[in-house]
């Protein structure tokens, strides 16, 4: 494996070689010890500032990237888009410009537009952290569901990952594809055709609109939150009908292999996508992912933020 | 310096340790990856053969703790850090390969306190190749090294580099 680390920012997990997710996964492993410590709490962006920069609402990424980055002594400041000049006609690039003239060492940005955290880093001095562009990337989303698999089974090579819901919409879809593939595993996305259309195969993974055929032979399920906000209604098949033909139910859940990991981003909206029974189940491994997003974010914070530039 | 050499230092180590610390179940060896790992292992087994006893060793990684972050153009890996707890009461014994500047030493003290508060910390180390940055010096030294700041002292271990021996370049 190479042995060092030298990008500035995060952008996504497509341009990231198999070494790099391997070296920031790693990276992750020491970083989750810290929470374990007496005190939580490791001097390695002392100094640096941090601006949590989230133009689109986000509570649990956003609350998870500034724990991450006060366990690493950096200071945080957020915004989000309601209290920002952006409301007042300012460009994005002018808000970033002036939060760099503030000495902003790492932006951290969550945005509508697919590619905005790109702009960004290509003009700015500071580390770029992309925490969701559009329906692009979510990359820390994708690497800390890397980390879950890989902790929980001991490997990802060869595993069957199934994800099930709004493909078409979701960055965090991508993110895991993405990441998956490179580290071995065989994908299969499920979900309606309007969805999860069979485009997706080009990128190397399976793609199925019968929830019942794939179940059996999954190493993880990973459900995807239906995004309501998102949605129109000629992709949606209605919320009862979803749950019917795409929720992992009670009673679905019967089909899986006892070892099956349940994972979901959250937030979860019980009774659709996931009955309560299985994402508070044994199988489910949806309250690690949040631990172990911190233990990522920090990794990313660590080696994006450390680097001189 | 040769394998005998080194094996013999890290034997005079492990007496040294046995003499200077009369409750010796309270000593911690903790390693800083990677070769101070392997060196706190062999000092281990050297106090088992002696004393019987078996002592605690554990990992510090002190990357996340050093006071250079920021200024490199390349990050190394981070291990992860190992200590048995609590540390209450105990001695912590920091085993490192090459004692230099001394800025390694004080960033494994500062994680070290993250984990508790240990009754005392003492250095070992298998080189002391001298010039000091901080006011540190090691409680146990295999072998004082004379050297140009220019130098470069590079300590190989059969089970991490596959050659036994230490070299000044």
């Amino acid at each position: 494996m190479n042995e060092r680390w030298t990008r500035k920012d995060l952008l996504g997990l497509r341009e990231l070689s198999i070494d790099e997710i391997n070296f920031i996964l790693e990276t992750a492993d020491a970083f989750k010890q810290v929470g374990a410590r007496e005190i939580k709490k490791v001097p390695a962006l002392r100094g640096k500032t941090l601006v949590n920069f989230f133009v689109e609402p986000s509570t649990r990424t956003r609350t998870s990237f500034e724990l991450a980055a006060f366990r690493l002594s950096a200071d945080v400041i957020n915004i989000t888009a309601s209290g920002s000049s952006l409301t007042k006609g300012e460009t994005l690039k002018d808000t970033a410009k002036n939060l760099e003239a503030l000495h902003a060492d790492i932006l951290v940005l969550r945005h509508s537009s697919a590619g905005a955290p790109q702009f960004l880093a290509e003009r700015l001095k500071s580390s770029v952290i992309n925490a969701g562009d559009g329906a692009h990337e979510h990359p820390t989303q994708g690497l800390l569901d890397a980390y879950t698999i890989r902790e929980k089974r001991g490997k990802i090579d060869n595993l069957h990952v199934v994800i099930i819901g709004d493909i078409l919409f979701s960055r965090v879809a991508r993110s895991n594809i993405f990441c998956l593939t490179k580290l071995g595993a065989r994908v299969t996305l499920v979900g309606p055709s309007t969805l999860v259309p069979r485009d997706f195969e080009k990128l190397g993974v399976t793609v199925s609109h019968k929830i019942d055929n794939v179940l059996p032979d999954a190493d993880v399920v990973n459900l995807l939150r239906i995004q309501h906000e998102r949605q129109r209604k000629e992709y949606f098949p209605g919320t009862g009908e979803y749950t019917r033909l795409f929720g992992l139910t009670k009673a679905r859940a019967k089909m899986l292999k006892p070892d099956c990991l349940v994972m979901h981003p959250g937030p979860i909206n019980r009774g659709v996508e996931i009955d309560s029974e299985v994402a508070d189940g044994s199988r489910s491994v949806i309250l690690d992912q949040v631990t172990n997003g911190l233990a990522v974010r920090m990794a990313v914070l660590y080696l994006c933020g450390g680097i001189a530039t | 310096m040769d394998a005998a050499a080194i094996t013999k230092a890290l034997r005079r180590i492990a007496h040294e340790i046995i003499e200077r610390n009369p409750d010796i179940r309270s000593v911690i060896l903790a390693g800083i990856p990677s070769r101070g790992v392997e060196i706190a292992r062999r000092i281990a087994d050297f106090v088992r053969q002696i004393d019987k006893i078996d002592i605690d060793t554990g990992v510090i990684d002190v990357a996340m703790h050093r006071d250079d972050v920021g200024t490199r153009r390349e990050l190394p890996v981070v291990r992860e850090s190992n200590l048995p707890l609590p540390l209450e009461g105990r001695t912590v014994i920091i085993v490192d390969d090459v004692l230099f500047t001394g800025r390694t030493v004080r960033a494994a003290m500062d994680a070290i306190g993250s984990f508790g508060r240990p009754a005392r910390i003492q250095l070992a180390a298998l080189i002391d190749r001298g010039h000091r940055e901080l006011p540190i010096r090691a409680d146990y030294v295999g072998k004082n090294l004379p050297t140009a700041l220019e130098q470069d002292v590079q300590v190989r271990l059969e089970q991490i580099d596959g050659e036994e021996g230490v070299w000044i370049k």
